[in-house]
């Protein structure tokens, strides 16, 4: 069988359906990735809650400023164009709808949307929400990157959420390192998967019923 | 003539009294008024009730509030601790030692916001139909619902600028800003700390924060290592 999407894979998949113009929040992890992997000369804006708007490369270690930083706390440089606002007009920019599409990373999406990506219940540990509410509540589409499965094995695309929500039928389109997978009206629709499984392997990870589109495709990604 | 300069930070805070409510900026280190946590960690005061964005940055600066139950009340969006091994803080609010009021940020940021610009309340959709919001009113708006959000004011709001003038003008770098110039206008009293002082007035287009909002400026070049 053809190996699974590495974390940069599923980013540069992703990143692929960025179009021209669009702006764009980036969640932590995976999501953040995509950044460097929008096809050339495709210019997209990226935004980050805290502020940045035109977000640029991860800044190299000699012009890495701790007071330039992103929503992951990562060194960050400002692209050309690229502008920098306060916390709250960051969120009203988020909630007022002019952020086209956000990317998040997900514990569990269920066949109708819903999202869980805040809160795996760690005992004893504090939570942390941080703006991803805000995010799959404003954004004009929500779309997530996440494993096929659990470390344990155990599926994450689910007839119903376990986990805490993020929010509720937010989720348009799920990338894994298996498939690509659109949530819809029907629930689940493969559009892309690994070739060399099967469907009924990819079923078998997965808790609630696929469908697949008819013009199903394979999903690649280069060597990265 | 105004000059807001004090002499230094544990002058910035002589009344700042038990039982008042605090707002601490930052954002991944940027903006995070390091020495202004350090010098709160020095004073005496208790019972304190704490607005920031997330906690592990105080715990990291001013451990002794906690170790010292000093803290009472958080609002936070984050407040996991580093680390796989429950923080001081985690277990105090595990033992119903510490209340943590938990936030999605844009709720969190939009609070503060409103506090400063005399909206007592607002509805927003974020979370409207999450246990989250259990016990705020909700209403359809659109046909969409939203939860009602509070304004949250404070005591005194402390933030870390690049640049002030005599006025308390402030000028950012970088993402420093992010809950700053919100919780300067939603506190009585909002202290400032700056990497340097002009002796110049700025001039108007470099204000990123007017002077009308900030009361104490605190020169405080360096930051050293910022633990979160």
């Amino acid at each position: 069988m053809v190996e699974p999407l590495s974390r940069d894979g599923m980013a540069w998949r992703a990143a692929q359906d960025l179009e021209e113009g669009m702006v764009v929040n980036l969640g932590l992890g995976m999501p953040v990735l995509a950044s460097s992997y929008a096809p050339a000369g495709r210019e997209v804006i990226y935004q980050s809650e805290n502020g940045l708007v035109g977000v640029g490369p991860e800044a190299s270690s000699n012009v890495a400023d701790p007071d330039l930083v992103d929503a992951g706390s990562r060194r960050v440089t400002l692209a050309p164009g690229g502008s920098i606002v306060d916390s709250a007009a960051a969120f009203s920019m988020i909630r007022g709808g002019h952020i086209d599409v956000t990317l998040l990373g997900g514990f569990e999406v269920a066949a109708n949307g819903d999202l869980a990506n805040w809160d795996m219940q760690v005992p004893n540990k504090g939570q942390l929400v941080g703006g991803a509410m805000d995010l799959a509540y404003g954004a004009g589409e929500v779309r997530v990157i996440m494993q096929h499965v659990t470390k344990a094995g155990e599926p994450r695309l689910l007839n119903a959420c376990r986990l805490p929500l993020t929010a509720p039928a937010c989720v348009a389109r799920v990338y894994t390192d298996l498939a690509v997978v659109d949530v819809t009206g029907e629930g689940f629709v493969v559009r892309e998967m690994l070739a060399g499984l099967s469907q009924a392997d990819l079923q078998a990870k997965t808790e609630a019923p696929l469908a697949f589109a008819s013009d199903l495709k394979s999903l690649e990604a280069p060597p990265l | 003539m105004i000059d807001k300069r004090v002499a230094d930070a544990a002058a910035s805070i002589e009344d700042l009294e038990d039982g008042a409510t605090l707002m601490i900026s930052g954002f991944g280190g940027a903006g995070a008024p390091v020495n202004m946590m350090r010098a709160i960690e020095a004073s005496s005061a208790r019972d304190l009730r704490v607005v920031i964005n997330s906690l592990r940055f105080l715990e990291g600066q001013a451990p002794a509030l906690f170790e010292d139950r000093r803290v009472a009340h958080v609002v936070c969006s984050a407040f996991r601790g580093r680390g796989k091994e429950p923080s001081l803080y985690e277990r105090q609010w595990q033992a119903g030692e510490l209340e943590i009021e938990l936030a999605p940020q844009g709720s969190f940021a939009e609070r503060i916001r409103a506090g400063g610009a005399g909206i007592p309340a607002f509805f927003s959709p974020t979370a409207a139909d999450l246990a989250l919001s259990a016990g705020k009113e909700v209403r359809e708006f659109d046909g969409r619902p939203a939860v009602l959000e509070t304004a949250l004011t404070a005591d005194f709001a402390f933030l870390r600028a690049d640049v002030a003038d005599r006025m308390g003008n402030l000028k950012f770098h970088g993402s420093q800003a992010n809950f700053g110039p919100a919780m300067a206008t939603a506190s009585k009293i909002a202290v400032a700390e700056v990497r340097r002082f002009s002796e110049e007035l700025l001039p108007p287009e470099d204000i990123h924060l007017a002077g009308v909002y900030v009361d104490r400026i605190v020169l405080a070049p360096e930051t050293g290592e910022i633990r979160g």
